[in-house]
């Protein structure tokens, strides 16, 4: 079997999967990534066949979504697979990019397949956010109407932009159709960009929670990655069926079940919960641009850690202030996501507007700071 | 009489003090301005637990009897009912009894026939105009996913037909409006729709408000996600399975990685 693989360009299955030299130390945090990969893949097959039965008209969507749900054999097994594994696929990227910046992955030389990472984000909020429209009820309307909102903060042509997206002079049929096609399109983008990602990541191999950079203890990818893999995806299928099979509707907001009505608002607009962190951000400041500039840079500025960070040490084990603010960043995030699902009023408000701040600190102030300060405490010796 | 004194203060000292935590408070907001209803043990709430099949054939008594007068369920099919809670025969009388237009026909008219299984359960009203003029101007919702459709579900909807009472004291409710606590803004287009004996049930279950709201919200609820029964027992099914392999895959891991988990290495000088 393996010699079959040994030919010209199945060779690079050989290569990639099969021989490919895996430090020893990964641990289950390092499973993350391959989740990711069959997330996207579960995304990609429900959502095509979704599309066989889905029509994409403002009269018809949210029916048709009902009409998988209800008539077409598993429609409703496809229709909570595609809209959880939204969810899940975001647990998943959050827990790998987690891992990422606990154990300084971002750092060189695999600060071009973080950089990607990142890129990879921004394509997959994208995508979920238009895939949210597309079922057509109250939030996907009022939702697509204050997101798509936000470009008209640019200066001058901000409300003729806003028009050629839309397609006409609000969100309606023009804007779903192309949603929709977008939405097919770019998951197909999202996996050519995360060949990218591996193509970056084969470059010096995966690296390790001791952050060590020689490939002195490295097996093989097969047998011993590949059956780590298969029990933890077999883990995560039990965790998602927890989700699809039971709790179905636990992710989604009621209001969503109510259909799309433009002369109709909902009491409060709330994105999903992926979003909540980012939508907090975007409303702690009381200033529209300034609003989407601070969104925009709070998701950018991950891509900057590789240049934003100035020591070469990895890993959190050996950096035990960085680890006590890799607790404090996700802290903040997390008080981010309970702040963007509360109304706009006291003291969230105040409460928001205070970790915003702190989130742009930590990036802006202390990440480069505590370089500094552990240079002057111990003296590193660089070694590549 | 000291202790009733007491009391009496410290409720009067209680009430200012909420009294003017309400008014520090910034605007309500129209869904905290609700009662929140309580969680009813519905014999379909656990994980393992399928629907009652003689509380959702009450139930779609209730809603003809009742709600269908003012609420559309656009979504739901006659031949939905069928293994459900009626049998084949039983849903074709019922489908017969009402009359669907059809057509055109070969002159290009449009003709009624009676209904047919694959027919939608028919509606009130012809348009949302139509139902909004009928009812003093409010509309009453299409009923098919109203379970899905609000915060708390069949609980909601339990406490609400049975929520009706009188307005409390410095209440105005307004004209052609009742008064609901778990109606958000706690005043309702409808009326109170349910009173004891208001349907009389085939099984000769007696019909209480309780009993009535209990089956239509069960009705409702399987309105809702007619896929719940079969979502269930799959989730069961796959879940076993699932944890079966996940037993032979962590013993396959750790058999694959013995050697690398035992070794010793050792640093020498040479």
């Amino acid at each position: 079997m393996v010699q079959f693989f040994k030919r010209p360009l199945l060779d690079i299955v050989h290569n990639h999967l099969i021989e490919y030299p895996t430090p020893v130390n990964i641990h289950y945090f390092w499973n993350f990534g391959f989740l990711a990969f069959i997330c996207l893949a579960v995304q990609i097959i429900t959502g095509i066949f979704l599309a066989i039965h889905y029509t994409p008209h403002v009269d018809l969507a949210f029916y048709s979504v009902e009409h998988i749900i209800r008539d077409v054999n598993y429609g409703w097994l496809l229709r909570y697979a595609h809209a959880n594994g939204a969810s899940i696929f975001f647990i998943i990227i959050y827990i790998h990019i987690s891992r990422g910046l606990y154990y300084g992955s971002y750092v060189a030389p695999r600060h071009f397949t973080w950089v990607v990472g990142v890129f990879i984000l921004l394509l997959i909020m994208a995508t979920a956010f238009m895939g949210y429209v597309l079922p057509w009820g109250q939030i996907s309307l009022w939702g697509a109407t204050v997101i798509t909102n936000l470009v008209s903060a640019v200066p001058l042509v901000g409300n003729s932009i806003v028009t050629w997206l839309w397609g006409g002079f609000s969100v309606d049929n023009a804007t779903l159709n192309r949603f929709f096609s977008f939405h097919y399109l770019f998951p197909f983008i999202i996996v050519a960009i995360a060949f990218v990602h591996m193509a970056f990541l084969h470059q010096k191999g995966s690296g390790n929670p001791l952050g060590l950079i020689q490939p002195v203890d490295k097996i093989s990818m097969y047998p011993y990655f590949i059956i780590k893999d298969a029990f933890g995806l077999v883990l995560f299928l039990l965790f998602f069926s927890l989700f699809v099979y039971f709790l179905p509707n636990l992710l989604g907001h009621p209001d969503n079940y109510i259909e799309a009505n433009p002369i109709v608002t909902p009491n409060h607009i709330v994105p999903e919960w992926y979003f909540l962190p980012f939508y907090a951000i975007l409303r702690s400041i009381p200033h529209k641009l300034g609003g989407v500039i601070a969104i925009i840079i709070s998701i950018l500025i991950l891509a900057f850690l590789p240049w934003i960070t100035n020591i070469n040490v990895r890993s959190s084990l050996f950096r035990p202030l960085y680890k006590k603010l890799f607790w404090i960043l996700f802290s903040i995030v997390l008080i981010l996501g309970w702040i963007g699902g509360k109304p706009v009023e006291m003291p969230y408000v105040v409460i928001g507007q205070l970790i915003t701040f702190l989130y742009f600190v930590y990036f802006l102030i202390f990440i480069p700071f505590l370089g500094r300060l552990e240079k002057f405490l111990v003296n590193y010796k660089t070694v590549y | 009489m000291q202790v009733a004194l007491r009391v009496g203060a410290f409720a009067a000292g209680g009430v200012a003090t909420v009294v003017a935590l309400g008014q520090a408070r910034p605007p309500l907001l129209a869904d905290d301005d609700q009662l929140h209803p309580a969680q009813y043990p519905w014999s379909h709430r656990g994980p393992l637990s399928a629907f009652d099949a003689a509380s959702i054939r009450r139930g779609y008594q209730v809603y003809k009897n009742v709600c269908a007068s003012c609420h559309s369920m656009n979504r739901v099919a006659f031949r939905n009912l069928v293994g459900v809670a009626f049998t084949e025969s039983e849903v074709k009388e019922m489908a017969e009894e009402i009359e669907v237009e059809d057509g055109p026909n070969d002159e290009g008219e449009m003709f009624t026939r009676p209904g047919r299984l694959a027919d939608h359960f028919p509606a009130p009203y012809p348009n949302a105009e139509a139902a909004r003029y009928a009812n003093n101007g409010a509309l009453p919702p299409d009923l098919s996913l109203i379970t899905k459709a609000r915060h708390g579900g069949a609980d909601y909807v339990f406490a609400l037909l049975t929520g009706y009472r009188e307005p409390p004291a410095g209440v105005h409710v307004r004209e052609g409006l009742y008064y609901n606590p778990y109606f958000p803004g706690q005043q309702i287009a409808m009326a109170r729709a349910l009173y004891d004996d208001g349907v009389e049930y085939d099984d000769g279950t007696p019909a209480t408000t309780s009993q009535m709201a209990k089956d239509v919200a069960t009705f409702l609820s399987w309105a809702a996600e007619p896929e719940h029964d079969q979502r269930k027992l799959m989730g069961v099914q796959w879940m076993a399975t699932l944890t079966v392999l996940a037993g032979l895959m962590l013993f396959m891991k750790r058999f694959k990685w013995s050697l690398y988990k035992t070794r010793r290495i050792e640093f020498r000088d040479v």
